[in-house]
């Protein structure tokens, strides 16, 4: 019995010495993403997205001469965990960079770690346009602010003659920040905003809120959150006999899921969206979407995870094209090279413009916005 | 007019089934004196049973319901017999940390089974609601409102009309007496623990069609189970089904009038009011002390 547990504890001792010694020849991202809770179902399809351009990338001999390994953590959908993750990424596993953290509150509370560990992070999803406005110099954002989707949404506002608009968005920076904005735009067209309701992330019964809705004067509702919810949404808006437009944002909502899990209720819905993964010949870089999207398909995983999985691949390429032009796997020498990079992405070129309070700017990227909408249980896009 | 007229209906659906949730908690917490941290994992448990026999199977939806009962019930069994009973007579604290344990421990492996995104389950009912003039309601829903009356009515029964719930009201009242009168105390404890348990997981089973599953969905649930059962006073069936209906009434109208933001605030300010006025519950008769 004891020579048996010296044996294991000998083992153990083996694999952490070869395991670090192994991490040597790697250059190493860390991935913070909500894998459990309210968003895990976007943050497994980011995640996915990521290994793809990992995989990609060490297929082609790696950068700088290794091979690049993506630690991966879960931060449950928490700001809390989402912090703790940033810390622990960055001093135990020692990554010079990392991609995260999917939502706006969960990116929110890694920025301070960002500032103290003086570590850059590629945001790939977030929309709260606090982010890059704060002045926290070490984050890069691929993903849209909500301030962008709704400068974009306001070209069709006429063709859609809206009139007066409710929102029902999730509780936390995310949603709050997209009303904001929208109602913004809005009232500067002259639309009449209505009521502003909101969800807790976790809360799976709407039906007072959309009850409220329901009996509003107003002809449409701009809903905000992730595809769970979102589901859930138009099940029981239609339980409801709620017949108002439905519009959607923050590219989350993975239309194809929608359209399988709220059937005919989902008809007659708008989605403004970051990627158009129906129509490959119309993203700004075709080649490049079309070897994704059969990456994704060969890999098993379902297509309606294209819309969000594509960020992960996005920012990983964008991580490993700094670490490249860095020369070195250092965070200073990372964020300085972020600012020099011009990349092919899915949805656009990535080059970071300086956003926020001078000498301490965020990097923005300027990726492009869609709206599309489903008819007949097919996507269609719309012109904005 | 109609809003008001929708949330009323909204309350009813909502609260029968959070009238399920108590009525189950009411027994193991408020009768056996177990704070029963696993509650909300049984429900958890249900919702994936559910999930498992209808879309991994391809089993009839009706006949899955009966099967998560029954699963509830022998896991619920099993709780009893490996962690409680070895613990009976330790105090409460020993109790409520094992507990808390066996919860964190069946959500990870939940967690680790099924994985963290949501899963949901098809059902035999129309999409389309049943409209009565202003007000809507899903076929679903109120399949959900009768299949929880049912139960409801059916625990009340046996706790108040048969030998095995006079045993039961018996054993948690006097331990010592009732063992002396010849109740069989052990087997006692573990079928109220099993039936409390069935109880949860027959609210998930009933309740993962019409919302999502996934493997923290029971933490809310347990939260507002046991606001109920305070609500209404420890080990009342009734108190615990009208704890139910009052935080739905709660949850909908703070959610129609007050703020959406603040609906799940709206139940556990009522229950503030309640302890500080009422702090037995609404329908707690006066005990004897001593």
């Amino acid at each position: 019995m004891t020579r048996a547990l010296g044996l294991v504890r000998t083992l153990a001792l083996a694999t952490a010495l070869f395991g670090s010694a192994a991490g040597a020849q790697t250059i190493k991202i860390g991935v913070n993403e909500p894998l459990t809770g309210a968003f895990a179902a976007s943050g497994t399809y980011v995640v996915n997205g990521a290994k793809i351009a990992a995989d990609e990338i060490n297929a082609k001999g790696g950068i700088l001469g290794k091979k690049i390994e993506l630690v991966i953590e879960d931060n449950k959908s928490n700001p809390t965990e989402a912090a703790a993750v940033a810390e622990k990424l960055i001093t135990s596993d020692k990554v010079p960079v990392l991609m995260g953290a999917w939502g706006s509150s969960l990116t929110l509370a890694v920025m301070p770690k960002l500032m103290e560990y003086e570590t850059p992070m590629v945001v790939e999803t977030s929309s709260s346009g606090k982010i890059t406005t704060t002045g926290n110099p070490f984050i890069f954002r691929i993903s849209p602010p909500s301030a962008v989707e709704a400068a974009a949404f306001k070209g069709i506002v006429d063709k859609l003659a809206l009139k007066k608009v409710d929102f029902l968005v999730i509780n936390n920076d995310w949603g709050r920040g997209t009303a904001e904005d929208f109602s913004k735009m809005m009232k500067d067209k002259g639309i009449s905003i209505g009521l502003v309701e909101t969800m807790d992330q976790g809360a799976q019964d709407m039906s007072a809120q959309l009850s409220k809705i329901k009996s509003s004067d107003s002809e449409t509702v701009i809903v905000t959150t992730a595809v769970d919810q979102l589901t859930l949404i138009f099940k029981q808006a239609a339980a409801l006999g709620l017949k108002k437009r439905i519009i959607t944002t923050g590219g989350s909502q993975n239309p194809d899921q929608i359209i399988a899990q709220a059937g005919a209720a989902a008809n007659g819905t708008m989605h403004l969206t970051t990627f158009l993964p129906w129509f490959p010949d119309k993203t700004p870089n075709p080649e490049a979407t079309n070897y994704f999207i059969t990456e994704w398909k060969k890999r098993g995983f379902e297509f309606a995870g294209c819309t969000e999985s594509f960020r992960g691949y996005d920012g990983i390429r964008t991580a490993a094209a700094a670490i490249e032009k860095a020369g070195k796997a250092e965070p200073a020498a990372i964020k300085a090279a972020l600012w020099n990079i011009n990349i092919k992405g899915l949805n656009g070129d990535i080059v970071f413009r300086k956003s926020g309070p001078e000498g301490k700017e965020s990097g923005q990227s300027q990726p492009n916005v869609y709206l599309i909408e489903i008819n007949g249980g097919k996507v269609e896009m719309k012109t904005l | 007019m109609s809003e008001f007229l929708q949330h009323l209906i909204n309350m009813l659906v909502l609260g029968g089934t959070y009238a399920l949730l108590g009525i189950g908690l009411t027994l193991i917490f408020g009768i056996m004196n177990v704070v029963n941290f696993t509650h909300g994992v049984l429900y958890t448990f249900g919702a994936y049973i559910m999930f498992i026999v209808v879309q991994q199977l391809g089993l009839n939806f009706f006949l899955a319901l009966p099967v998560a009962v029954l699963a509830g019930w022998l896991l619920g069994a099993a709780i009893e017999l490996t962690l409680l009973r070895p613990l009976r007579g330790s105090d409460i604290d020993t109790t409520m940390l094992v507990m808390i344990g066996a919860w964190i421990a069946m959500q990870s492996g939940a967690l680790w089974i099924w994985g963290g995104v949501a899963k949901s389950v098809t059902t035999p009912f129309p999409e389309a609601p049943l409209v009565l003039g202003p007000v809507s309601v899903s076929w679903l829903r109120l399949f959900v409102l009768a299949a929880a009356a049912m139960l409801i009515l059916v625990t009340y029964l046996l706790i108040n009309r048969t030998s095995l719930g006079r045993a039961m009201r018996a054993t948690f009242q006097d331990h010592d007496t009732a063992s002396l009168m010849g109740v069989n105390v052990d087997m006692i404890y573990t079928s109220t623990f099993a039936i409390g348990s069935s109880l949860a997981a027959a609210a998930g089973a009933l309740l993962g069609p019409v919302y999502v599953i996934f493997p923290q969905m029971g933490d809310l649930a347990a939260v507002k189970a046991f606001a109920i059962v305070i609500l209404g006073g420890l080990g009342n069936i009734t108190g615990a089904v009208v704890g139910g209906f009052i935080l739905a009434l709660a949850e909908e109208l703070g959610a129609g009038y007050v703020s959406s933001g603040y609906r799940d605030a709206m139940g556990f300010l009522i229950i503030i009011a309640v302890l500080i006025f009422r702090p037995t519950g609404l329908f707690a008769r006066a005990e004897r002390v001593g």
